[in-house]
């Protein structure tokens, strides 16, 4: 049994089966033990009830993407299993568990030539007063994955705490009934021991990640309407907020939602809203009105399959013109792209920072892969990004809320500030901000509002880059986990390959990006769009200083660190 | 309303700008400014602590035409923008300015929720039936056999009716003004800004230049027969009765205003990432 970095495991059963749960509890047991671990459900289109599949993946490093194939793949029943054929792969090398009364195994098993041990979790769960066969298999995975009952059990008395005393005797049961139908059989793989650690592990999702990263910027004001798969922000936020003096309001739809946070920001209290591509498409008119009033709010769009309604539970980087382009007029603003379940928080509070420094506004481009996913992980690092407006405080007669001043970030008087009063307008104005349809003021404050954005300093968080081999992969937002893995195996192929993975999507920065290119040979862009619109991006603000190849495809499948292996081991 | 610091030596004056209107002359919203600036000097408020939020359209000029701080926005979001300011800074005093497209058509989901919401601001909406910054198209409350050049004929379709719609969402306090007397409707402004949540004063202000028909006013409105009712059925039954021609505060209603609990329980993040931690 050969010792390995990292193991993933997909459990799978109908609605209620309670697959979910035992994913669930797998990740808090490997990181309460000191593993990392990824965590992604997947569901059917259903509400309630319909398929569900639990995909885990657990390991000494941090995880960022999910594995081709999966070592362990416990079916609790089959039925309509089949809808992840795509999604679940296995293999020669893949135990598969299932139980003899769950329906017949689907093509990705039979076709996998995997080895199959049959456990009848689901009567063995009968024999158990209240006994789940979900625990049956909880009990099963942590045997193979070498976790000891008490592990294993510790996350499920945690949630059943309020359950009383037979809901948590039966699970215990069920997982010891587990644990024994398990011995003997030997998953192939040994997940290595993990490093000891004092600090203590976090679990929480993307979003969950974004929403404290937009705290920790300074976030005290979040509007938004409910939409897959933002929402989950929303619904830590708003209780979140409200611990530390803040407020969430539900809005109407999202052209409320951006108006009211911009309505915030102008009274000084920096602000919020969290959505999805449909969402976005109906914020843009007024996140151009905040380009032009100068008014900093952050706007996270967790992206999902589009166009229009499209995959709403699935993931893609579609948005990204919408984002960089979506606005009508010349109006410069931020846009943003976190990298993983971690980079969620930094993004967003670097994100928060920005808007509130630069006085415009922020578009974080998450995605529903990272946005949804939990993961174990390190607590991320303090950082001093916390929003500072230059605001005016001795206003004199003379104050012009639009002047000219070097930086272009003029003081913005806040209301309640004698002598401020000025009207913010989406009209073309003057530094005094009354509207005009002159040239020369037009130009003036198009200028000032582009070189507040080009003349800033935004340091080596523009991008992420590691390695130095002459071939480039460049790529973004929550690919770049699958694209560092890929360029690891590469590595143990002999093929040297540098990552170059922006996390400040605009303003474009094009003498870093040069200089993050020199000496490259061949370049490889990885994107998830059907059109390629990361490498048009690309094309239209950078110099490609070598012969580029691209690739890219839609969701809702993720992107594999095993193709972005192929494609560079084809470029090479 | 809230924190009125009463300053009786205050004048209409000290809440004009120096900024020339651009509206016609002749046009109601002119009487308007007026009587925002004498509720406003009647209230003693300090003007750095008032905000005029308004969309677009004619009507939404008016915040740069005082001295108060203001927000031109986009096109029928006021409300929003308005109710993410005064939720935020309960301090102030919030006067939304708006008119019958901006409010009532491109606006017409954020009327319904504000008033549902019913956060403590003062919501003018200035009807004149018609669309005048794009030349003489037909609003939501335009007459349905008004002809126009988009709807040839008339449109056909039934007006609107904003106080009505007003009190079954929940408003708390409905007027309805003439611009033509802007003493009687700076009175009703005072009372819209000191009464608690959403309040809605609909005033009449003709647009001489694309309908000159509404010179007539005037001499159509009236003071209402009846003094403001606090009971919703007898309110619906006025509203839904009269001619659009009564004026003063027709409603008046005692729903608490919306206030989000902002009481910090903790001001040390590290409380909120005890979420996460394992």
């Amino acid at each position: 049994m050969g010792a390995s970095p990292s193991v993933s495991i997909a459990i799978i059963g109908s609605g209620g089966a309670g697959a979910l749960t035992t994913g669930d509890c797998l990740l808090e047991a490997a990181s309460t033990a000191g593993w990392h671990g990824l965590f992604t459900r997947t569901l059917g289109p259903q509400i309630r009830g319909g398929e569900a599949a639990a995909l885990l993946r657990l390991a000494v490093h941090p995880v960022d993407c999910l594995p081709d194939e999966f070592d362990l793949l416990i079916g609790i029943d089959w039925l309509n299993a089949h809808r992840f054929g795509a999604e679940i792969k296995a293999g020669p090398r893949t135990l598969v568990i299932s139980d003899p009364r769950g329906g017949d195994l689907p093509p990705m098993v039979t076709q996998a030539g995997a080895r199959i041990v049959e456990i009848p979790m689901k009567e063995m769960a009968k024999a158990i007063r209240d006994g789940r066969p979900n625990m049956i298999s909880l009990g099963i995975a942590s045997r193979l994955l070498g976790f000891t009952v008490e592990q294993a059990f510790a996350p499920i008395a945690k949630r059943l705490a309020d359950k009383g005393p037979g809901a948590i005797e039966a699970s215990l049961a069920g997982i010891k009934a587990g644990f024994g139908a398990a011995s003997g059989i030997d998953l192939g793989v040994q997940l290595t021991a993990p490093q000891p650690t004092s600090a203590r592990r976090w679990l929480l999702s993307g979003n969950e990640a974004t929403a404290l990263g937009a705290i920790r910027g300074g976030i005290r004001f979040a509007a938004a309407y409910p939409i897959t798969p933002a929402t989950e922000i929303l619904e830590w936020l708003a209780p979140g907020l409200t611990r530390i003096g803040g407020v969430l309001l539900q809005a109407e739809d999202e052209l409320a939602a951006i108006n009211m946070i911009i309505g915030s920001s102008y009274g000084g209290t920096p602000a919020l809203t969290a959505t999805s591509g449909p969402g976005l498409s109906l914020m843009i008119e007024a996140i151009g009105l905040a380009t032009s009033a100068e008014i900093p709010v952050v706007i996270v769009d967790v992206m999902r399959g589009g166009p229009s309604t499209g995959i709403p539970t699935k993931s893609e980087q579609a948005d990204l013109n919408i984002a960089v382009y979506g606005l009508h007029g010349d109006a410069p603003h931020l846009v943003l792209a976190p990298q993983s379940v971690s980079d969620c928080m930094f993004t967003t509070q670097w994100a928060t920072y920005l808007a509130e420094t630069l006085q415009a506004p922020a578009i974080v481009l998450s995605d529903q892969f990272m946005g949804q996913s939990r993961a174990a992980i390190e607590r991320p690092a303090d950082v001093a990004f916390i929003g500072a407006r230059n605001t005016a405080t001795e206003i004199s007669e003379s104050y012009k809320r639009y002047a000219k001043v070097a930086g272009g970030v003029s003081p913005m008087a806040i209301p309640g500030a004698r002598g401020g009063q000025y009207t913010a307008d989406g009209l073309t104005h003057t530094e005094r901000g009354i509207p005009t349809s002159g040239a020369v003021d037009h130009l003036a404050q198009l200028d000032k509002r582009r070189d507040k954005l080009e003349q800033f300093n935004f340091g080596d968080h523009w991008a992420s880059m590691e390695g130095n081999g002459d071939l480039a992969v460049i790529t973004w937002g929550s690919l770049t986990g699958a694209v560092r893995e890929a360029v690891g195996r590469a590595a143990a192929d002999g093929v040297k390959v540098r990552i170059v993975a922006p996390r400040l999507i605009a303003p474009v920065q094009p003498e870093r990006f040069a200089k993050a290119l020199t000496g490259v040979k061949r370049i490889l862009v990885v994107e998830q769009t059907h059109s390629g619109q990361f490498h048009r991006y690309l094309r239209a603000h950078y110099d490609l200083p070598a012969p580029v190849r691209v690739f890219h495809r839609p969701g809702p499948l993720p992107i594999t660190a095993g193709e972005i292996h192929r494609a560079i081991m084809n470029w090479s | 309303m809230s924190s009125i610091v009463t300053n009786l030596a205050c004048k209409p004056g000290d809440y004009k700008s120096d900024i020339k209107p651009i509206w016609c002359p002749g046009c109601g919203d002119y009487h308007v400014l007026m009587s925002f600036t004498r509720a406003f000097a009647q209230l003693g408020l300090q003007s750095e602590k008032i905000a005029v939020i308004s969309g677009i359209g004619c009507s939404s000029r008016i915040p740069a035409y005082t001295n108060c701080y203001g927000f031109h926005g986009v096109h029928g979001r006021s409300l929003a923008l308005a109710a993410g300011l005064k939720v935020t800074r309960p301090d102030l005093t919030v006067v939304v300015a708006s008119g019958d497209g901006d409010g009532y058509s491109i606006g017409g989901n954020h009327f319904l929720h504000a008033c549902r919401r019913n956060i403590d601001m003062t919501y003018v909406v200035m009807d004149n039936h018609i669309y005048g910054m794009t030349k003489g198209q037909p609003s939501p409350t335009t007459e349905p056999e008004f002809d126009t050049a988009l709807a040839p004929g008339g449109t056909g379709v039934r007006p609107f009716h904003p106080l009505v719609v007003a009190l079954a969402s929940g408003a708390n306090f409905i007027a309805r003004c003439f611009s033509g007397e802007p003493n009687e409707t700076a009175d009703v402004l005072v009372e819209a800004i000191k009464h608690p949540g959403f309040s809605f004063v609909e005033i009449l202000s003709p647009c001489v230049t694309f309908r000159p028909d509404e010179k007539a006013w005037k001499d159509l409105v009236r003071p209402a027969p009846v003094t403001a009712t606090g009971d919703q059925g007898k309110a619906a039954r006025r509203l839904m009765t009269d001619d659009g021609f009564n004026l003063g505060i027709l409603y008046r209603g005692n729903r608490a205003p919306f206030k989000p609990a902002v009481e910090p329980t903790t001001t040390d993040l590290s409380e909120l990432e005890k979420d996460f931690e394992l």
